[in-house]
């Protein structure tokens, strides 16, 4: 029981950190809205480097603006931002590995059903 | 006189001690904490559905269904690609944007503006996960996608398509149950009676995760 007094002493005090104006949501709301509309038009261009350098960058700018001000990791502690962003990091290698492999298997079954 | 210390304690009871010891390493309320490390994990089952999907899509030697066609909507006459999913995103983006207030408003102790911007988001999950039904049903009785193949082209493309969606789609769900109990409890005062709101905040940080999946699904699945 004491230990949630301490729990609830130290929530009063966060709970007057969290505060911000309206007007920072809004505006990532809009920009979110500008993102995906941009998005969606870049499936009207061809299969190619300048479609998917554009579906990446607005992918990528879409999780910073959720992830930084509506899931408030812009205002936590440092030791959160890298407990929570650095382990998926090692996702690379995942997807490094994983596209070699799936590389070599078309190349394989090219090589053994395609004459 | 030495202190007592939690090593001096074996077997369960000294897990229990060193698990329980006075240290606290992140400043944010427990549940908050849980909750992200929880998103972690979750992040990386959704890495593996998608990289698992970038691997069949890599090594198939049969064409991958265009998804602009496979996913375009009649409207008039014409096909517009992506319709469905145009609007399934931006359904999700205003559910995030209205969570967002939402948690604002919470902190601000409007307990009426809360609950309604928290019954608007759930709403809009529903929405959202109605459009998806819709979508499924599209597939499979009218152009005949199974997960073991479909007429359009590589077999893959069904399997990964109900593996991706069907677990997010499942989020959502799961999403929509967990705003409508909170903002209950909103609602009721619950959380005045409580002294604080957090527990608004850490639903919102679920809710703006699955919006953040959707963002990744989007790119990968749709556009592609």
């Amino acid at each position: 029981m004491d230990h949630n007094t301490n729990q609830s002493a130290t929530n009063a005090g966060h709970a007057e950190g969290v505060q911000h104006p309206l007007t920072i949501y809004l505006w990532i709301w809009i920009s979110l809205f500008v993102l995906s509309t941009g998005s969606y038009f870049t499936d009207f261009l061809d299969r190619g480097m300048l479609r998917w350098t554009l579906i990446v960058t607005f992918m990528l700018l879409k999780a910073g603006f959720i992830v930084a001000i509506f899931m408030h990791m812009a205002w936590e502690r440092l030791a959160l931002k890298l407990a929570i962003l650095l382990p998926p990091v090692a996702l690379l290698v995942l997807i490094g590995l994983m596209s070699i492999e799936g590389n070599y298997t078309f190349i394989t079954r090219l090589a053994a059903f395609v004459h | 006189m030495t202190q007592p210390s939690a090593n001096a304690l074996e077997g369960l009871s000294g897990v229990s001690a060193d698990w329980s010891a006075d240290k606290q390493s992140f400043a944010v309320p427990w549940g908050k904490a849980m909750m992200w490390i929880f998103l972690l994990s979750d992040t990386f089952i959704f890495s593996c559905f998608l990289v698992g999907y970038m691997n069949v899509r890599m090594s198939t030697t049969e064409m991958w269904p265009n998804p602009s066609e496979v996913f375009a909507l009649d409207v008039g006459g014409k096909s517009i690609p992506l319709l469905l999913i145009a609007i399934m995103t931006f359904v999700l983006i205003t559910s995030s944007g209205t969570m967002a207030l939402a948690v604002n408003y919470g902190y601000r102790r409007n307990r009426k503006v809360t609950a309604l911007l928290m019954f608007a988001t759930a709403a809009l999950g529903v929405c959202f996960v109605s459009m998806q039904a819709f979508e499924w049903t599209k597939l499979i009785v009218h152009e005949g996608v199974r997960p073991w193949g479909n007429p359009m082209g590589a077999a893959q493309f069904g399997s990964a398509f109900f593996m991706i969606t069907g677990f997010h789609g499942l989020h959502v769900s799961c999403g929509v149950i967990y705003l409508s109990v909170v903002a209950t409890r909103v609602l009721n005062g619950f959380y005045d009676r409580k002294g604080t709101y957090e527990t608004v905040e850490i639903a919102g940080l679920y809710w703006h995760f699955v919006d953040l999946v959707w963002v990744f699904i989007f790119a990968f699945f749709y556009l592609w």
